[in-house]
């Protein structure tokens, strides 16, 4: 668990929660939108499913596809859920959020779920809201804790305060941070499937087209245990492969803040930040990173934070536990050299 | 045929400013604080606008729901290129518990009273960070969704559009009338010119209120606290590369 998260728990009183939750639990039941990319599960599912789980009641995952049984098989594994509803159709290429959410409510309209939830990623991000929108309920984005069945944490304005808010509505509809809560556990048992409710799935209004997805060796960014990052300080994209060299000894996964992006020096889907991806790995380096506000929201519930700036005064060393002033053209290929001495094998 | 397009803008307080939270824990201090236009909404007007300067577009329209400043937000619009704007009137207490829901059905009402054929919404708002607001007013009408848009292009009656997802980018095509949400590589938006500025003044701003639309706002959600966030304890420099690597070692972290 992150800084962040375990700072939030100390801060907030307990007992309410289990008060509430103790009545409530068994009258509630949550559903678990699954996300999956390539026939594979998509991590941040298992992190929802936690989340589900501490609501109480019983969880019941959702998954729906072009082509599903490996990720259903996966799925069934989860310790804790109840069943995994399967939706297969060729029409669910793409899983278009118009097609996912009338599916969605047609189990809801089956099985009258208390919670919905999803990651919040770009998968969740553009379901939920379309979701609670068709129940004309509020959704609640981007969860960061459960304090009762209706009362969660997030936060605000680039994570620079954190609100606790109460939802009056009858059916929460919620995304969750995968950094925020543990990954369910896989076990050996096996949830029952049973196929999803009959929904209309005619929707013509929309025609998903084509995925690129950029191919990497390397782990994915948001599971990660180590990130190391560049920024504008890395000058050019043929520099980032010092930060490449050094991430596949580590086994990292890279990232960039927004002015690499920008810059055209790494493609967009590695941006961390407010308005790309959250971050909290053990060990996160920030290389030729300033930390605006803005970069900080996506990273600072990393547990240790390294910064390698060569301006003291750069606002990362504020938020970092270790840092480095010093050129990072110099820096870099050293621990790149010298790390192999360090390595725990 | 020309679209027309309406654009959402949003008041925020400025990306810049270091926000501080109110000592009582009700909120974040707004008051004598620097706001400005949300920075995806900035985007969402350039695109509008640029659609215009391409003849693809009529007319663009802005609204902005909130209290009276909210019209310099609207003016900013106006000085980019927008042809004229609407500001939903909604203030105090009403204005403090207004949410995506309600904002989205404000939008729905509002772009069938226009017979708009395009939203375009920002991604995300950068005070409540909900990210919520396009996929609703798509859901509310019944109409696609294209969000977190880096490219669009228009075809005969229908938008193809590039999204910024997990790993990498897709595409999909959107019928007619559709919303669409901007992420930040959809353009560069342009700077407003003096020029362009005091013609601004001149266009048209139609004031509206709540009850007009007939919108229910009834607070969906009750915020109980506001906190600051836990604070990182400071670090330490270290002087070399070993001594980093060192460190990290004893940490456990390598």
């Amino acid at each position: 668990m992150n800084i962040f998260c375990v700072g939030l728990r100390q801060t907030f009183s307990r007992r309410l929660t289990q008060n509430i939750s103790a009545v409530i639990s068994r009258f509630n039941s949550s559903l678990v939108i699954a996300e999956h990319k390539d026939e594979q599960l998509v991590p941040i599912t298992l992190n929802a499913i936690t989340a589900a789980k501490k609501i109480g009641g019983d969880v019941t995952c959702l998954v729906a596809g072009k082509t599903v049984a490996p990720v259903v098989s996966e799925l069934c594994k989860a310790e804790g859920i109840g069943k995994v509803l399967i939706a297969e159709d060729s029409v669910l290429e793409g899983t278009l959020p118009e097609r996912v959410t009338s599916l969605v409510l047609a189990c809801q309209k089956q099985f009258n779920f208390t919670h919905i939830f999803a990651g919040a990623d770009a998968f969740g991000k553009s379901l939920i809201p379309r979701i609670g929108a068709k129940l004309d309920v509020s959704p609640i984005s981007d969860i960061l804790d459960i304090k009762s069945p209706d009362t969660f944490v997030r936060a605000i304005y680039a994570g620079n305060a954190i609100t606790t808010i109460r939802a009056k509505d009858p059916v929460k509809v919620i995304s969750v941070r995968g950094t925020c809560f543990e990954a369910c556990p896989l076990v050996s048992t096996e949830a029952p499937t049973e196929n999803a409710p009959q929904a209309d799935l005619s929707w013509e209004l929309t025609k998903w087209i084509s995925q690129e997805l950029s191919k990497s060796e390397r782990p994915e960014l948001t599971s990660a245990k180590t990130v190391v990052s560049g920024g504008r300080g890395l000058k050019s994209g043929d520099n980032f492969k010092l930060l490449y060299d050094l991430a596949d000894k580590m086994g990292a996964a890279v990232g960039a803040s927004r002015a690499a992006v920008d810059a055209g020096f790494v493609p967009n889907d590695l941006q961390v930040g407010q308005t790309g991806k959250i971050v909290a790995p053990e060990l996160y380096i920030a290389v030729g990173i300033s930390g605006a506000i803005q970069h900080l929201a996506g990273m600072k519930d990393s547990k240790t934070i390294v910064a390698i700036n060569k301006d003291q005064e750069a606002p990362i060393f504020q938020v970092a536990d270790l840092g480095l002033v010093a050129d990072l053209f110099k820096a870099i290929p050293e621990m790149t050299e010298k790390i192999d001495q360090y390595l725990s094998k | 045929m020309a679209m027309r397009v309406l654009v959402g803008c949003k008041r925020v307080i400025d990306y810049a400013v270091k926000i501080r939270v109110k000592p009582d824990k009700t909120g974040v201090v707004t008051e004598g604080v620097k706001h400005s236009l949300n920075p995806f909404d900035e985007i969402a007007v350039e695109e509008a606008v640029r659609l215009k300067e391409k003849k693809l577009a009529s007319e663009v329209i802005a609204v902005s729901c909130g209290p009276p400043p909210c019209q310099e937000t609207l003016r900013t619009a106006l000085a980019m290129g927008v042809d004229r704007g609407i500001h939903v009137e909604i203030g105090g207490k009403d204005y403090e518990t207004l949410q995506p829901i309600h904002v989205s059905k404000i939008l729905a009402k509002l772009a069938q009273e226009e017979k708009v054929d395009l939203i375009i919404l920002g991604k995300q708002a950068i005070d409540d960070d909900a990210n919520q607001t396009a996929q609703m007013t798509a859901a509310v009408l019944d109409w696609p969704q294209g969000v977190f848009a880096s490219k669009i292009e228009k075809m005969d009656g229908t938008l193809k559009i590039q999204r910024e997802v997990d790993g990498g980018v897709e595409y999909v095509e959107a019928k007619l009338p559709a919303v669409i949400s901007s992420d930040l590589r959809l353009n560069e938006p342009r700077y407003a010119t003096l020029p362009n500025i005091m013609k601004a003044k001149k266009k048209q701003i139609a004031k509206k209120s709540i009850s007009d639309l007939g919108v229910d706002i009834t607070p969906r959600v009750e915020v109980l606290t506001v906190e600051d966030p836990p604070v990182r304890e400071a670090g330490a420099k270290v002087e070399s590369v070993e001594e980093l690597l060192t460190k990290l070692k004893d940490l456990g972290r390598i």
